[in-house]
């Protein structure tokens, strides 16, 4: 198959991951999110931008994901989480996120519009990450397992089928966005 | 068409659905998640190996995320590009260390900003990677996916987030 040839050729993919990376840039760039008050603003619940985009982004990107799922083109890419990884990781990030005000991918985008500050944040994520590296030994060893999750997805948590899920929460989604709207937020 | 492109900024369901649909050109054609952490645990590598390359392939985090220049790491700088892009075109490029929210509360120190940026960028880059993924490949991409992990992930990004910016700059429901 076409698509197996693209995946495995490894010039095509530093090309494809160029490309990929530009039009993400200039998308989060049009959408105000390289800008650190509006992401301080999604934080303090007084600029929803952040969470239209996000909410956007996986209504779309999930009808597409499980079609072509289904028409068995992509498979999905689901890790595992645990209480000791996912929680305790996801605060700590969290945190990070309000003190530098971008996330990884805003904070490269940022950069990009002309903000030092989010420059000076890209260092420190390396940095962060290189931590975790050196850590990553003795955490596998102790915190990062503790509380493994009891399933990998959602619809095996409440047992209904992937399909009706989806659904369910595009609708909901969806209604959110409406709400979001009429509220003037 | 061209006015398209020079406007400062788009609808956010616009942006949105746009990243929805490079979610689908990156499972189809690159068969991944679109993720942006994991690029910096790469360059982080990097640097290790220049200063010890065996020390830094004996890493067993290394051996499971590559210090390579690959799909992954790429993408960092496509983001740069096409933000810096979209910033020119529109006229909006302005370079800044302190952002003027930031300015109204606390002052225009560029130290303070700066010591503030690296701490919370430290805090970022080793809570993405201790919870697997970041905004983009937690918050969008496995959320959507419908991935447990990922939506918990989200949902703790917001939660410390929210009561972070707070304590910074007072919450604004109270």
């Amino acid at each position: 198959m076409a698509c197996e040839r693209i995946r495995s050729h490894s010039a095509a993919q530093i090309g494809l991951g160029l490309v990929t990376g530009f039009v993400f840039g200039f998308l989060l760039q049009k959408g105000g999110v390289t800008n650190y008050d509006v992401i301080i603003g999604q934080l303090l619940l007084t600029d929803f931008t952040v969470v239209k985009i996000m909410l956007s982004a996986i209504v779309v990107g999930m009808i597409g994901i499980f079609l072509m799922k289904s028409a068995g083109l992509v498979r999905l890419h689901i890790a595992r989480g645990s209480w000791g990884a996912t929680v305790a990781g996801g605060l700590i990030f969290g945190t990070g996120f309000a003190v530098l005000g971008y996330c990884p991918g805003t904070a490269a985008a940022a950069f990009g519009s002309g903000a030092l500050d989010a420059l000076i944040g890209m260092v420190g994520i390396a940095i962060g990450a290189g931590i975790f590296a050196r850590l990553y030994p003795a955490l596998d060893r102790s915190i990062l397992k503790k509380g493994t999750f009891p399933a990998d997805t959602i619809p095996e948590v409440i047992g209904v089928k992937p399909g009706i899920v989806a659904v369910g929460v595009i609708v909901l989604i969806i209604g959110l966005l409406y709400l979001l709207a009429v509220a003037g937020l | 068409m061209i006015e398209w492109f020079t406007m400062a900024r788009w609808s956010p369901y616009i942006v949105g659905a746009g990243i929805g649909i490079l979610i689908w050109t990156a499972f189809l054609l690159s068969d991944r998640p679109l993720g942006c952490s994991t690029a910096y645990a790469k360059s982080a590598g990097m640097v290790e190996s220049v200063f010890s390359r065996k020390k830094c392939e004996q890493m067993p985090y290394y051996q499971k995320v590559t210090p390579t220049v690959d799909w992954q790491w790429i993408l960092v700088i496509g983001l740069i590009a096409g933000a810096f892009l979209s910033a020119y075109l529109s006229g909006t490029f302005t370079i800044l260390i302190v952002p003027p929210f930031f300015a109204e509360a606390f002052g225009t120190d560029a130290i303070l900003r700066s010591a503030m940026a690296l701490a919370g960028g430290v805090l970022l880059g080793l809570g993405a990677r201790w919870a697997g993924g970041c905004t983009s490949g937690h918050g969008i991409s496995g959320t959507l996916q419908l991935s447990l992990a990922s939506w918990v992930a989200a949902i703790c990004f917001f939660a410390a987030g929210i009561i972070v910016a707070g304590l910074i700059y007072g919450f604004s429901f109270i």
